[in-house]
């Protein structure tokens, strides 16, 4: 140690305070990548179709809470359509300091640029460009000032900007999602952001939640919930957190699901025996049964039209899934690999559903195309559930278990990017991705 | 091995009951004096102390679990007196209510099982019907795989799982 010391006396003292700095910047980078080390990002498939991107750290960042680049790089790396270039010696420059060869030479396309500054009052002033490598010309830019709170979401914000500049699909970054986390014998139902930070609790009880469904606005919550002793679906709004029942009728009630205008629920219930699909009136009047089959039907999804239900239903000796007009009438089935498929939910563009389908004991994510009728595994896990689509359509979020407790995960809806989201103590599970929000 | 575990909870759950006894002696008075004078017909009657027979670890009423094979939503042969004796104490007891809940030990979609569980709550309250309850005394929920009462990845803990639990007003 005192060799190390002395060895350093030979350095100005300037150079030394440098040095201490790296080593402390190196410090802060290295907890930084051990913590992103839990939220894995696994890239499938070669990068040929995929947008090489370049992300550079921007300036000043080391210093924050929140590592603006990296919040980036993982929003577009989820979607599976970019290929994340390699920064390493390289920083962001002004436009006109930007040596662009450096980048075309990473193999970049475009190329992400930001600062900040953090301000005398505490906020942060941040900075972003989005750099066409090849033209050498800016794509896109913004610049906003923010308090440390609102860095993440600023981060988000910037991944929205620019997937929608170079894929013209809306970014699905500035989301929020809910699940229901387990710790010991306490149920909470979370609300956060996409990618499972920012949790809040909007319920919490000490007996099981299930089937949580945004309403179409984002501004509600219907669940089912078992504090009564007996499955029976409440509506929570989230602004104020009042909370009201909607189908406790005799008997089981669960599996809410929203019609696309947001008026009505369709929740399953066995007030005639076995378990079926009502429509009910979102303040609980005008109740209508709509499935009529002597076996299980359950698991409602409305097709984005709201002309349709997708279900699961064992009316054929196994859990398969169905689609039926919601105005009632004969059901087609959908599903016809395997024994076990279940909990269907449409894309919001209508075209595909994502739901679970068991193989060799195994339980995974699989999506279906409408037009060609065909399958698509996305996961090779081995309890997978609850799966649903961003509100673009482009990534899946469902819950897995890893050791024995249950994390929140995302796979690209092609399924060449796998991420875990494991900010959360406790057992996750019943995860739902909220809709786009109008502010926009 | 399994029976002793069976006899293990059953001893649980009446030490359970006896816990309640306090807070639920109003329902339980009233369903046990309107069923005085009808002396021990259908075998489900007073235990002779005066004991509530739905709390006598001696009386057949006592047994509240009814449990499945797998995949299965069948009453098993081996619980056919116990229903029948709920039954009867059902049919005996007019302001009785009981709650059948429905439980699974199958992995897989969650709503699913809920459904699956309200089977196994369905078949008891079909014999219950069947047998002298009245609809308005019954109602069959499912728990699905939501409250395990163990919680062991294998077969035995799956069995536990696989049941049908009747619960009187005032028990739940």
């Amino acid at each position: 140690m005192s060799s190390f010391w002395l060895a350093l006396q030979h350095v100005m003292v300037i150079r030394m305070r440098n040095f201490l700095c790296c080593i402390g910047v190196f410090l802060l980078l290295w907890m930084n990548t051990s913590l992103q080390a839990a939220l894995d990002i696994e890239i499938f498939g070669g990068g040929t179709n995929k947008i090489p991107i370049a992300i550079a750290p921007f300036n000043g960042e080391r210093g924050l809470p929140q590592n603006i680049s990296s919040i980036v790089s993982d929003d577009l790396k989820r979607t599976g359509l970019f290929k994340l270039v390699d920064t390493l010696g390289l920083t962001s420059e002004e436009p006109e300091q930007i040596r662009y060869i450096d980048w075309q030479g990473r193999g970049a396309s475009v190329l992400v640029v930001g600062s900040t500054l953090l301000l005398s009052d505490g906020r942060i002033d941040i900075r972003f460009r989005l750099m066409d490598v090849v033209k050498q010309t800016q794509l896109a830019g913004f610049s906003s000032t923010v308090t440390t709170e609102q860095l993440r979401t600023f981060a988000h914000r910037i991944a929205d900007i620019v997937y929608e500049t170079l894929t013209g699909e809306l970014g699905a970054f500035s989301t929020r999602i809910a699940f229901v986390r387990k710790q010991g014998s306490r149920y909470a139902l979370q609300v956060s952001d996409y990618d499972g930070f920012n949790a809040r609790p909007l319920i919490e009880y000490t007996e099981p939640i299930i089937s949580p469904a945004w309403s179409p606005d984002g501004g509600r919550i219907a669940y089912t919930s078992f504090e009564k002793k007996k499955p029976v679906v409440y509506v929570q709004t989230l602004a104020t957190r009042e909370r009201k029942a909607v189908a406790n009728f005799k008997g089981s009630n669960s599996a809410p699901a929203w019609s696309p205008d947001g008026s009505k629920l369709a929740v399953v219930l066995t007030l005639h025996g076995g378990s079926q699909i009502y429509l009910v009136n979102t303040d609980g009047s005008g109740l209508q049964r709509v499935s009529q089959s002597p076996g299980i039907d359950t698991e409602p999804s409305f097709s984005p039209d709201g002309k349709w239900l997708m279900f699961t239903s064992d009316r054929g000796g196994s859990p398969q899934i169905y689609r039926m007009p919601v105005s009632g009438g004969a059901a087609e089935r959908m599903t016809f690999e395997g024994d076990y498929n279940v909990s269907p939910h449409y894309s919001p563009d209508g075209k595909r559903f994502v739901y679970i389908h068991r193989n060799a004991g195994r339980f995974s994510v699989a999506v279906q195309d409408l037009s060609t009728r065909q399958m698509q595994l996305l996961t090779d896990s081995n309890f997978d559930e609850s799966p649903s689509f961003s509100p673009n359509n482009r990534m899946i979020l469902y819950t897995t278990e890893i050791s024995g407790r249950g994390i929140l995960s995302i796979v690209s809806s092609d399924g060449q990017a796998r991420s875990r989201l494991s900010q959360e103590a406790g057992d996750i599970r019943e995860a739902a991705w909220g809709p786009l929000l109008k502010q926009r | 091995m399994r029976k002793i575990f069976a006899v293990l909870v059953i001893c649980l759950l009446s030490a359970c009951a006896s816990d309640n006894a306090q807070q639920t002696s109003d329902v339980e008075d009233h369903s046990y004096s309107s069923r005085e004078g009808e002396g021990t017909r259908g075998g489900t009657g007073s235990d002779g102390f005066g004991m509530n027979p739905l709390q006598d670890p001696g009386n057949i009423l006592s047994r509240r679990s009814v449990y499945f094979d797998f995949d299965s939503y069948t009453v098993k042969s081996e619980y056919r007196d116990l229903v029948l004796a709920h039954a009867a104490y059902l049919r005996d007891n007019t302001n009785a209510q009981v709650l059948l809940q429905g439980n699974t030990d199958e992995r897989g979609s969650r709503e699913y099982n809920l459904a699956l569980g309200q089977r196994r709550a369905n078949s008891v309250r079909d014999i219950l019907l069947l047998s002298g309850a009245r609809d308005q005394q019954v109602e069959a929920v499912s728990l699905g795989e939501e409250k395990p009462r163990t919680l062991g990845d294998d077969e035995s803990s799956w069995a536990e799982n696989r049941r049908t639990d009747i619960l009187y007003q005032g028990e739940y």
